[in-house]
Formats: C-alpha cells, sequence, structure tokens
C-alpha cells in the first residue's frame, strides 16, 4: 500500500500525512517521542519550531540537531538574528564549526528572513536554524504568514530542515513539528556560598503533531 | 620522423613558428620541431635546413643561427648546440662521434671517472659495455650513453605561450548607470569563459578596472574561493559588487581580467550527502553578505585563548570535516553589546539585578570566577563572573569589570 495515497472522505479526497524522511537527534527520550514509524527526530523538507521562553533549553535542542546533521558531513547554516551564537557551546555539542555557515544580522529581522529565503532557494543544506529567540512579538508577529509558506514551499522534497527557535509560534500552520521546551530542574552543587551550577533537566512535549507525554533529557553545564 | 633543432641568440620561437605551430623550447637559445611535413614545401631536408637558414637571416641580418637536422630530438639539439652552421644527420651517432663527451648532461662525478678511465669522446661513451655502466652509475649512465648512440626516441613537449584573459573596451560615450554597464561586462566575460572553458581552465580570481571620466580608476578584484568559469555566475557576483560598492563618476573604458587556473575536481560518492554547489553556494552567500555586510557572514572559527568570547568569524566557504559528538552541553546565547546592569550586592554575592528588559531577584548564584589576560597589550580585560538564577526563571551569566553587565544567558 503506498503510505502517501490519498483518502476518500465524505467532503472529497483528503491526502494522507507525508512520511517524511527525519533526522534523529541524538537524544534518545526525544527521538522515541518524535518518532513515526521507523522515523524519528526533525523530519526533513519541512518547517519546526522550537518554542519556550528564556533558559528554557531552545539553544540545547538547536546545538543538538546542528551537531546531528553536521556529524553527516551535511552543511548547515544558523542565521543570528539577534548576535546571540555562541560557537563555544555549539562546539561542546558536537557541531562541526567548519560545516555551518554563521549569518549575523545585527539585529534586524528583516536582514534575518532574506538571509534564509536566499539559503533556502539555494539548495543543498542540511539543516537552517533561524534564531528569533530575542526577537519581541511585536516585531515577530508582524511577519506575513505568506513568508512561511514561501519557505515551506521552497524546501518541501528536499533533505533541509528549517528550525525556527522562537519564544510564541510564528509558522503556525506551515510548520510540520511544533516542540515546546521547558526546564524543568537546575541542579546546584557545593555549600551556599561556594554553589556551582552543575546541570539542567529539560522537558519536551510535542505540540504539533499532538503526541502524548513528554520527553526528559539533561545537559551539562560549561565548566 | 625527422626534427630541426636550431640554436642561437636569435628569438628562436618565431622562426620556428614559420615552419611549424608546435615546437619544444628547450633551453631559452634552442627550439627543435619536426619537418616531416614540409618535405613537400620545401623539398630534400637540406633544403629545407637551408630555407630555415634564409628564413634567420631575414628576420636576423648577421645569422649565427646553428640548424641541425637528425632522426632524433636529442641527437639533433646535441648537434645544434655543438656544430656551428648547417648539420645534417641522416644517422645520427656516427657524425656526433667527435665530439666531446662533456657535451653531455654529465655529473661533476661522472666527468672525474670517464676522465680517469680515458673516455673524451661521444664514441668511446657509446662503445662502452651497457650492463657495466648501469653497474656503475645506475640509468642516468645507460641514458648518457643511449644519447650518445642517439637512440633516443621522445615526443616533443610542446611549447605553450602563457594564455593571458583580458579584454577592455573603450566606450563612445561615457556610461552612469549600472545596468547598461553590466550588459558591456557580460560581453566581455562571455567572450573570456568561453577562453576558460576551450583551455579547460577557470578562474579564481576576476579583476574589473573601470576607467572613470574623471581621469581615475575604479578596480574591484573578486577572490573566488572556489574557481568559476559560469559566466552568468561571475556576472552576478560583479553585479553584487559594484552594486555594493558604485564608482564614483560614468565609465569611459572597462578592462576584465580573469586569473586561470584549474579547475577544482572534486569525488563525489553515492553515500555522501548533497551539499551546495561551491558556485551557487558563493553567489549565495555574496548576496546574504550584501544584505548583512560583508563582516557578518563566515565560518565561526575558536581561538586558542582564553579570552571571553574565544572565536571569530573567518570568510570562505564551509568544509565537510567529521567530528565526533560528545555528551549533551547546555546552550549558551550572547547578549551583544553585554547588557549594562545594575546588581545590588549583600558582602560580595549579587542579590538582585536590573538591566534592561531583565529585573530580579537572585535566587541562586555561583563566583566570582575571576579572569584576566592580554595584559601585555591594550586590549587587557579582567573581570568576575557569576551565574545566576534569576526570579524571573532565567538563568544567565553576569560579570564586573569596574561595571556590571549582562553577557548572556544559559539556554
Amino acid at each position: 500500500m503506498n503510505p502517501n495515497a490519498a483518502r476518500v472522505t465524505t467532503l472529497g479526497l483528503r491526502p494522507d500525512a507525508k512520511i517524511r524522511d527525519c533526522l534523529p537527534t541524538g537524544m534518545a527520550s526525544l527521538d522515541a517521542m518524535l518518532s513515526h514509524g521507523e522515523n524519528a527526530g526533525f523530519p526533513r523538507g519541512a518547517i519546526s519550531e522550537i518554542l519556550g521562553p528564556e533558559s528554557s533549553g531552545r539553544t540545547t535542542l538547536v546545538h543538538s540537531l546542528l551537531a546531528a546533521s553536521t556529524a553527516q558531513l551535511e552543511i548547515c547554516a544558523y542565521v543570528d538574528t539577534d548576535d546571540s551564537f555562541d560557537p563555544v557551546s555549539a562546539a561542546a555539542a558536537g557541531v562541526a564549526l567548519s560545516q555551518l555557515v554563521w549569518i549575523r544580522c545585527g539585529h534586524n529581522a528583516e536582514h534575518a528572513l532574506r538571509a534564509a529565503d536566499s539559503l533556502l532557494h539555494a539548495g543543498g543544506f542540511g539543516a537552517i536554524v533561524l534564531d528569533l529567540c530575542q526577537v519581541p512579538p511585536r516585531v515577530s508577529n508582524r511577519i506575513p504568514i505568506s513568508y512561511w509558506y514561501r519557505f515551506r514551499r521552497a524546501i518541501e522534497n528536499t533533505p533541509t530542515i528549517l528550525a525556527l527557535a522562537e519564544r510564541e509560534p510564528i509558522a503556525r500552520s506551515c510548520a510540520s513539528l511544533m516542540l515546546d521546551i521547558e526546564r524543568k530542574k537546575t541542579i546546584w552543587t557545593g555549600a551556599p556560598g561556594f554553589s556551582l551550577l552543575r546541570e539542567v533537566e529539560l522537558q519536551a512535549s510535542s505540540r504539533k503533531p499532538v503526541r502524548p507525554g513528554s520527553a526528559q533529557f539533561k545537559a551539562k553545564a560549561l565548566g | 620522423m625527422i626534427f630541426a633543432c636550431l640554436h642561437g641568440p636569435a628569438d628562436l620561437p618565431q622562426i620556428a613558428s614559420a615552419f611549424s605551430p608546435s615546437f619544444e623550447q628547450t633551453a631559452p637559445d634552442t627550439v627543435i620541431f619536426r619537418i616531416d611535413g614540409l618535405q613537400r614545401l620545401h623539398g630534400s631536408p637540406h633544403q629545407i635546413a637551408e630555407a630555415i637558414a634564409q628564413k634567420a637571416i631575414e628576420k636576423y641580418s648577421g645569422g649565427g643561427v646553428n640548424i641541425a637536422i637528425a632522426e632524433t630530438a636529442d641527437a639533433a639539439i646535441l648537434a645544434a648546440r655543438n656544430i656551428p652552421g648547417i648539420t645534417l644527420l641522416t644517422n645520427a651517432a656516427p657524425h656526433l662521434n667527435d665530439l666531446d663527451v662533456a657535451t653531455l648532461p654529465l655529473t661533476d662525478e661522472m666527468a672525474q671517472v670517464f676522465e680517469s678511465w680515458g673516455i673524451y669522446t661521444i664514441e668511446q661513451l657509446a662503445q662502452l659495455p651497457e650492463i657495466g655502466l648501469a653497474e656503475r652509475f645506475g640509468p642516468h649512465g645507460v641514458y648518457l650513453q643511449q644519447l650518445a648512440r642517439g637512440v633516443i626516441h621522445r615526443p616533443l613537449k610542446i611549447f605553450q605561450p602563457e594564455t593571458t584573459y583580458e579584454d577592455r573596451i573603450e566606450l563612445d560615450h561615457p556610461v552612469s548607470l549600472l545596468e547598461p554597464l553590466l550588459f558591456l561586462i557580460a560581453r566581455l566575460l562571455n567572450h573570456q569563459c568561453a577562453r576558460l572553458l576551450s583551455n579547460a581552465m577557470a578562474a579564481n580570481e576576476v579583476t574589473i578596472r573601470l576607467e572613470l571620466e574623471d581621469r581615475a580608476e575604479h578596480i574591484r578584484t573578486l577572490r573566488l574561493p572556489v574557481p568559476m568559469r559560469e559566466s552568468k555566475s561571475l556576472l552576478k557576483l560583479l553585479q553584487m559588487d559594484l552594486e555594493a560598492h558604485p564608482p564614483a563618476a560614468p565609465s569611459i573604458a572597462i578592462s576584465l581580467a580573469l586569473k586561470p587556473v584549474h579547475p577544482r575536481t572534486v569525488q563525489t560518492g553515492i553515500f555522501l550527502p548533497v551539499t551546495p554547489a561551491p558556485d551557487k553556494l558563493e553567489l549565495t552567500l555574496a548576496r546574504i553578505r550584501g544584505i548583512v555586510g560583508e563582516a557578518n557572514v563566515g565560518i565561526p572559527q575558536l581561538l586558542d585563548t582564553h579570552h571571553p568570547q574565544p572565536f571569530t568569524l573567518v570568510p570562505g566557504p564551509p568544509i565537510p570535516s567529521p567530528q565526533s559528538r560528545s555528551s549533551n552541553p547546555q546552550g549558551f546565547r550572547y547578549f551583544r553589546p553585554p547588557l549594562p546592569a545594575t546588581v545590588s550586592l549583600d558582602g560580595n554575592r549579587p542579590v538582585r539585578l536590573s538591566a534592561p528588559g531583565i529585573h530580579g531577584k537572585v535566587l541562586n548564584a555561583a563566583g566570582p570566577w575571576r579572569t584576566s589576560g592580554d595584559w601585555w597589550t591594550t586590549t587587557v580585560w579582567n573581570r568576575d563572573e557569576w551565574d545566576i538564577a534569576l526570579s524571573n526563571g532565567a538563568l544567565y551569566r553576569i560579570y564586573c569589570d569596574s561595571n556590571w553587565y549582562v553577557e548572556g544567558s544559559y539556554d
């Protein structure tokens, strides 16, 4: 049976959700939560949104995604809207920096969107991260939905992953995956006055597609 | 095969090119070429030699050019370099017998040994036993003996003058707009790229020189990370560069120069992931540089230093390099520039923080981590760092170097 075959409903033909190739992040619990048949991880040829407030673990997850992609010798790009990228923590997470194109947009969301558009239409990238974490909602909410439709059209039927890191959903219906990230626990060690930030426990839950349960994983502090 | 060799002080390539389009220049004063096809035009080898001599006299009165004709290239060279006038060697070796053995390319050691053996002429060298010579001198000894016997047959290494890929257009009227200028540049580029393609070459540097109406010059040079020869891609790169750096006055002449290099050959694998095509990637990055600025696009590179931000952004294309994945460390985000903060202290520990967009009570703090460096330069740094958990739920890294700043957040 063709997995991509259309289904006849009372309201006409409804194409089933396309089964996409995926890129596992390397975090077992998260990959298990995102598994769909044999595929697990971030869907290729689609937009994925990583959502959460400050210090929730969005950047940690983005680094894991880039590390997984560069480990497969793919070329990736980081569109850094607010010049916030830290190559040291990315390299510590296993991102091959020589395979990463870093684009600093100087707090200009419009430049970031135009740069992402050029990258998506150039093709051949494994993962493109559009970092909108520090873009205020009054700016991000003004991005026309047509941008996201254009981006989605540009990457569908390609192996490229477009990951948006942000506070609130922006691409909405254009995104194939929406992950909510939350920091559950911060572990400090040492006596009061001599404490040390050790690690954080993060929790990811899938808002779209809706999946029961959540994935828990830990991230060690950079020492 | 019959070869003619010319030796003399004249401009020999020009004389040789009058008889054959392909010739070898073994030294600045020696050229050699084949004359097989000239027999119907000039007659016997001797007549050909006389025609060459006549041409040499016509071009350079006074002559002084030695001409040798032989059945092997090396015999002709040997004769032309050592026998004045016209030498015709139908059977090479006997005519060279009387030449000094020192006319062959001997090493100092070999010259001494031959002298001690009493070998003074080429004929004497040719008569030595080949096996014994190989045992004593190795392959070079055998090569010299074959040279002396005139039995080495080799193809010529054809002389190829250095090809330049340059062109220039002078305009009837000054052109100030970029679009008509690009139309003319495209014409130059198409022609030069076609030449590159026909010579199996590519360009890694493009220089455009605009001569301006006010007698100034506007020169732009594009250094390409990968050799390219597609005129459309090069034109687009030039367009974006000229849009970013337009000439100050209308142009009256355009010069274009391409630096030729061998094209890059890459072995692709069926199991390797698809990566952006180099020319397309360069074009994309050039377009993005036009949007965000030239210094803001590149590859992050870590620096060997303890500086708080030990990395830089280097231009250049991304290169696949396998890297092992380690554990899952916490990500960090910088605030660029760092946010100036007001920090309340209890003793020496921060208890409250206020910065643009960030306010709260410090719930937990680790520090201070004292770092300093570059005291031997003008960019000295010296600061105390703290990792703090704020009541707004976020984790920040703050530091104090006479003033307090929020450097970024753990995310």
